[in-house]
């Protein structure tokens, strides 16, 4: 099952260093992460695209969901 | 077009912006600066009485104009805050406070560097440290917290507020107070500036460059993409000014207009700058886009930001071409001081809920 972090009204940079405190913490973790803003979506993908992370982003009613995994 | 070079075209057109409207009238390395501008907009309000900076700058109008629609238009329009209000008040004042002594904000310090003034290399020195300072404070777990929704019409106070400005500007009733002399005499015609502000406004708002973020990400994440935009700002900016004001460019430490050469004061100015804007999450140009797009938080930071600013100039805190004043350089210490103990103090709260939550989580 995917750890869910739920970085939503958080500002820039919280949401990256919330994920990458997971993912140095074990590189092989499955997040699903929960934010409401396209720059926080924007960041996200580009950090963990960067360290070879794969992303799905949905979107419902103005925020979004992106699962990301190995 | 690849990301980084997106970005570089971006933080372009800002910095040919900067060229063109110094080449247009605006004072020296000064064609486009947020800190000095709301600076001036603080005096031409009556919030400070520094007579030679006094001046309703259109480009802080555009800016909010063009960030505004273009946030509203692209979804980015959301209306939110509520997270430690007064400590990012107090981050803007002093912010603006650290800014004032090395004579402008991080913006200006690139378009200073891009017209040879080699003092805003010593304030790139203290920005970045400043950054590395701040970031020590992130990786150790510093947040200012949620943000929540905020009721829709909170988000059209900053356009309001640039409507009235506009309406100041142009018919510029007796309680409006308008340089003479000196910086704030010193403007490019306001249909111009209207328009390059808000094309700065766009630009800034849709490619997110924020001059604190791109060297927070490069030391906190070794990302280097929104670098490329601070690049950007510089060559175009230099190429700008190459051509459009070859007269005025002129390396080195001396004579450099609106800057002095107290480099260590040049230097702890920045370090309070580059402190605060990291705390803050973004410079202050990215404050004021946010706060154009309905983010409330970034708001009462620019309005610390003014605060900051007609504190600096009512209390002789802000430097002048003559170098940093005594009251400035005590404001300097004591505002790192101050924002390393709000830090700090963060930090330990934000643990203590954390082993609390965490508690709740086992028991329950």
């Amino acid at each position: 099952m995917a750890n869910i972090i739920d970085a939503r009204g958080r500002s820039c940079p919280e949401p990256v260093i919330m994920i990458k405190n997971q993912i140095d913490s074990d590189p092989n973790i499955s997040l699903e992460v929960l934010v409401d803003t396209h720059v926080a979506v924007e960041n996200i993908t580009r950090f963990v695209t960067g360290k070879g992370y794969n992303v799905n982003v949905e979107e419902n009613n103005g925020e979004f969901k992106l699962n990301i995994k190995k | 077009m690849s990301g980084k070079r997106k970005m570089f075209i971006y933080g372009g057109i800002v910095g040919l912006v900067g060229a063109i409207l110094m080449k247009l009238g605006n004072p020296g390395n000064m064609g486009i600066c947020i800190a000095c501008f709301w600076r001036d907009i603080a005096g031409a309000l009556g919030l400070h009485r520094a007579e030679v900076v006094q001046y309703i700058r259109p480009e802080i109008i555009g800016i909010i104009f063009g960030s505004f629609i273009i946030a509203y238009m692209t979804g980015d329009f959301k209306v939110k805050g509520g997270s430690s209000p007064l400590i990012r008040f107090v981050l803007g004042f002093f912010l603006m406070i650290g800014a004032l002594v090395f004579l402008g904000c991080p913006l200006r310090m690139i378009l200073r560097l891009a017209n040879g003034d080699l003092n805003a290399l010593v304030g790139l020195g203290g920005y970045v440290a400043g950054i590395f300072i701040g970031v020590q404070f992130l990786k150790k777990g510093y947040t200012l917290g949620k943000s929540i929704d905020q009721p829709k019409v909170a988000g059209f106070i900053y356009p309001i507020i640039a409507i009235i400005l506009l309406i100041f500007l142009v018919i510029r009733p007796a309680f409006i107070l308008f340089s003479s002399e000196g910086p704030g005499s010193m403007a490019a015609p306001i249909v111009i500036a209207l328009i390059l502000g808000a094309v700065v406004g766009m630009a800034l708002q849709r490619s997110r460059v924020c001059t604190a973020g791109g060297f927070r990400d490069l030391i906190l994440i070794k990302d280097s993409y929104f670098l490329w935009g601070l690049i950007g700002i510089f060559v175009f900016a230099l190429a700008g000014n190459l051509v459009l004001n070859f007269d005025k460019f002129h390396l080195g430490f001396m004579d450099q207009p609106v800057a002095h050469t107290n480099h260590l004061w040049n230097f702890l100015g920045m370090v309070l700058v580059g402190l605060c804007s990291v705390l803050l999450g973004g410079c202050p140009i990215r404050q004021t886009i946010l706060a154009s797009q309905g983010d409330t938080d970034a708001g009462v930071t620019v309005l610390g930001l003014i605060a900051g600013a007609a504190f600096a100039h009512n209390f002789g805190l802000a430097s002048s071409a003559s170098g940093a004043t005594a009251n400035g350089k005590i404001a300097v210490i004591m505002g790192i001081l101050f924002i390393l103990i709000i830090a700090y103090g963060v930090i330990i709260d934000t643990k203590k809920s954390n082993s609390q939550s965490k508690e709740v989580k086992i028991n329950g």
